[in-house]
């Protein structure tokens, strides 16, 4: 009887594709991208649809590449230790406004405060791909050398950023790799 | 000491767990008497070593044992006594011991209450139970385990996450795990029956009691969740549609179809196969919901510590368990046909709409939960469905549900002809449509059509309810708890109705900067800061400010928000200020300093807020009421079973 054997065919398909998300878990699988230079992107900036910002502008200079969305629950926990590090100034921090609308994003932030030197509009995705994010919030450390240093995946909190990221600050001010 | 007793206690409760299962199984099977009763001593044993393997843990916490592992990471000296317990459940270890607690002691409960049940049946439930609690158990062992030791010790611990620190949610857990868990009776019942080849009207009226219960414990835990949501997240939602949120709704969705379903299994003895795949539906999604959690397969707010080995355990579980009993359906639901018929007005046909659209929902969001994933294994795109997806589609088949239900509670068995009540369903649904218009005109100002169908849905299920218990009472007919829990219930989805329509529609919030001393006005009330101060807590620092809420120049409330920054994790933390009334919440959160004693405040008003979670805890008493029916409690004779299950086989 096929209709009773439907469950479990059904049931089979979502397991299999289970068993290959847990393959791909976004934790522990290094980005490919460590070590290696960032890939150079030119995108709209939110504030400012008429004028472009591109990466390649900070060439020279360490910065933190933060993902974030205004649908993003993750983003919106982590907005506080964004604002945080802002504050400290240790290095700028660009946003990276993934999948977003831009009038939803620039509410956002003018609601919950902006921590970002400059947010560039990725509205359909293509330079997050370029930069392989699962999913928002990610936060990627850039080098003086242009190149990515470290990468966070999941809310950020001040505990980790000292803990794991200010170490890493005078080797990517340094830019030697 | 205390950690290593918890440890052996827990392995001996593994230990026991086992012939549990053993015996209880092929006790059933090989018709042992002697070792049923074996399988059934297995369970107090297994509930017993849980127990004070779990009191273990809580004991390690309350001394602040900081050379267990799980204690350091997630306590600290500075943390209140109350919350030290509640951190037992803050992270993924002992969470996971609190819900082999809940295993052991709904085991507890089928052995207890099970006496007007035949002796094989119970076992095989019982042994069913027996392998999903072993899994547990090993599960814990395995890859999770509270105990273990950190040497050298650490000085102090790291503290339980801040946004747990609240008694709603350290309440939450509990009520949520309670029915997740519960939903594994009904499942263990569906095998059981499989098993045995034989489904009858009083199979559905043992499992309908856990069933319910299950769900009621589901509906508590949502909801509490929901509130903690709100004024704890301090932006002021009550659902987000964050995959863990999901994952509890799920079940819930399936429980709700459940339960409607093994009402037709009790009366008419139709939908058998149905009622099976649903019982295991429900508890699969629960683990479903347990895995997309704890295995970091999908990112969230609530996700827990992911760790790809604790998710093909998981996996693995969830495979044997369901695949098992999905196979089994496969092989013995084509045992359970029956040929009754029933009109295509009827009852019957209106609780297979409400099955389908229940079902439909759940598929919904089943979807917008895993296609990330979906799309992700096929390399496309990466998608996000936020919201706006759930929200749309979620209505799609709630509305027609809804709509359904007023007359659906009226409908006859196997034929209605809506001769007797089709004038006062129709004067309620004019009635509905006049309190809506009324209602969103008069007192909150015209909206939208949708403010208005959710109104009007929402005021005809209200009445349609009271309907048959007020006629009844007037005419001096018995009211049985069951027909009153099911009035209570719908009533309670009605509340909750309008509290959501209501709210979407019409609430107002705003984000303005505000010094003390400076007034705004906002949505009628005047908003006063008066004072701003630094307040400290036992492990907290906080900018606490005080919000005096006048309208036309009479106070209405002081409120009292506060900024936290815990001392260890250093999280900053909003604790909004609410001033609740029934019809209204006012809501006031800090947002950001902005120098000079400036603070960004967020101010909303919520109207009907209340009627969400009041709602839910309306229909859970609706359960509750519904379990205390006295057929539950009678011992059926041998006779009388018969006579049942040969009616259902004419009927």
């Amino acid at each position: 009887m096929l209709k009773y054997l439907l469950p479990i065919g059904l049931f089979a398909v979502l397991v299999g594709f289970l068993y290959f998300g847990l393959g791909r878990d976004k934790e522990t699988l290094p980005s490919p991208l460590i070590g290696k230079a960032a890939p150079v992107f030119e995108l709209t900036r939110l504030d400012d649809p008429a004028k472009t910002f591109s990466n390649s502008e900070l060439a020279g200079k360490a910065y933190v590449l933060n993902v974030w969305g205004s649908w993003c629950v993750g983003c919106r926990q982590e907005h506080g230790a964004l604002l945080e590090i802002a504050r400290r100034g240790e290095v700028p921090i660009v946003g990276l406004n993934y999948n977003d609308e831009r009038e939803a994003a620039l509410n956002w932030l003018e609601q919950l405060g902006n921590p970002y030197v400059v947010s560039a509009f990725d509205g359909d995705g293509r330079v997050g791909i370029d930069w392989g994010v699962y999913g928002a919030p990610e936060t990627f450390l850039v080098g003086a050398n242009g190149k990515v240093i470290k990468k966070h995946v999941a809310p950020i909190t001040v505990e980790i950023w000292e803990q794991e990221f200010v170490p890493l600050l005078s080797q990517a001010k340094a830019g030697s790799p | 000491m205390a950690a290593e007793l918890g440890h052996f206690a827990l392995i001996l409760a593994f230990c026991l767990a086992l012939p549990q299962a053993f015996f209880g199984l092929m006790g059933a099977h090989w018709r042992r008497p002697h070792w049923i009763a074996l399988a059934n001593r297995a369970v107090a044993g297994q509930w017993v070593f849980t127990l004070f393997s779990f009191a273990c843990l809580s004991y390690v916490f309350y001394q602040n044992d900081f050379s267990v592992l799980y204690v350091a990471q997630n306590s600290n000296s500075e943390l209140p006594t109350f919350y030290r317990f509640a951190a037992v459940w803050g992270a993924h270890e002992g969470s996971l011991l609190l819900w082999l607690l809940v295993q052991a002691t709904w085991a507890l409960g089928v052995a207890a209450f099970s006496g007007n049940m035949p002796q094989q049946m119970t076992s095989r439930v019982l042994g069913v139970l027996g392998l999903i609690s072993a899994g547990f158990a090993l599960f814990i062992l395995m890859t999770s385990n509270p105990f273990l030791r950190l040497w050298p010790a650490a000085p102090d611990g790291r503290d339980l996450n801040p946004l747990l620190q609240d008694p709603a949610l350290a309440i939450h857990p509990p009520m949520l795990y309670i029915g997740y868990v519960g939903f594994s009776v009904p499942f263990a019942f569906a095998v059981a029956a499989m098993l045995e080849g034989k489904l009858d009207s009083l199979w559905a009226r043992w499992v309908r009691p856990w069933a319910t219960v299950a769900w009621m414990f589901l509906t508590c835990g949502i909801a509490l969740g929901s509130w903690w949501a709100y004024y704890e997240l301090g932006w002021g939602g009550w659902w987000f549609w964050d995959p863990v949120e999901n994952a509890s709704f799920m079940p819930w969705l399936i429980g709700t179809a459940l339960i409607h379903s093994l009402a037709v299994t009790e009366k008419r003895g139709l939908f058998k196969s149905w009622t099976l795949l649903l019982s295991i539906t429900a508890f699969s999604l629960s683990l479903l919901g347990t895995f997309l959690v704890r295995s970091g397969v999908i990112e969230s707010v609530h996700a827990f510590a992911s760790d790809p080995g604790r998710g093909l355990f998981i996996l693995s579980f969830l495979g044997v368990c369901v695949g098992g009993a999905l196979g089994l359906y496969a092989w013995r639901a084509p045992l359970f046909r029956s040929n009754a018929g029933f009109a295509p007005v009827s009852r019957e046909s209106f609780l297979l709409f409400n099955n389908m659209l229940l079902v439909g929902a759940t598929v919904v969001i089943l979807l917008g939960t895993t296609y990330p994933m979906f799309m992700d294994a096929f390399g496309l795109d990466k998608v996000s469905v936020g919201p706006p997806y759930f929200e749309a589609m979620f209505l799609v088949p709630m509305l027609p549900m809804v709509f359904l239900l007023a007359p659906g509670m009226h409908a006859a068995w196997k034929k209605a002809s809506f001769e007797s009540t089709k004038k006062i369903l129709g004067v309620l649904l004019g009635v509905a449509v006049v309190l809506a218009l009324a209602v969103s005109a008069g007192v909150y100002g015209w909206n939208s059509v949708m403010t208005i169908v959710g109104l009007t849905a929402a005021f005809w299920v209200a009445g349609a309810a009271l309907v048959d218990p007020i006629s009844r009472w007037r005419n001096g007919h018995s009211l049985p708890a069951s027909i009153v829990g099911m009035s209570v219930a719908h009533f309670g989805l009605a509340l909750f109705i309008i509290g959501a329509t209501t709210v979407e529609s019409y609430k107002e919030e705003t984000d303005l900067s505000l010094k003390p001393g400076q007034t705004t006005e906002h949505a009628g009330f005047q908003f006063t800061m008066t004072k701003l101060e630094d307040v400290a807590g036992p492990n907290y620092q906080a900018v606490q400010s005080e919000v005096v809420i006048t309208r036309d120049g009479e106070q209405v409330a002081v409120v009292h928000p506060q900024k936290r920054v815990y001392r260890v994790q250093k999280n900053a933390m909003t604790e909004a200020g609410i001033d609740a009334h029934w019809n209204r919440d006012l809501f006031v959160a800090m947002g950001e300093p902005l120098g000079e004693d400036a603070w960004s405040l967020r101010l909303q008003y919520k109207p009907m807020v209340r009627f969400i979670w009041l709602g839910a805890a309306v229909m859970a008493l609706g359960g509750l009421i519904a379990i205390c029916d006295r057929r539950y409690r009678k011992r059926v004779t041998v006779d009388e079973g018969a006579a049942a299950a040969a009616g259902a086989k004419t009927a």
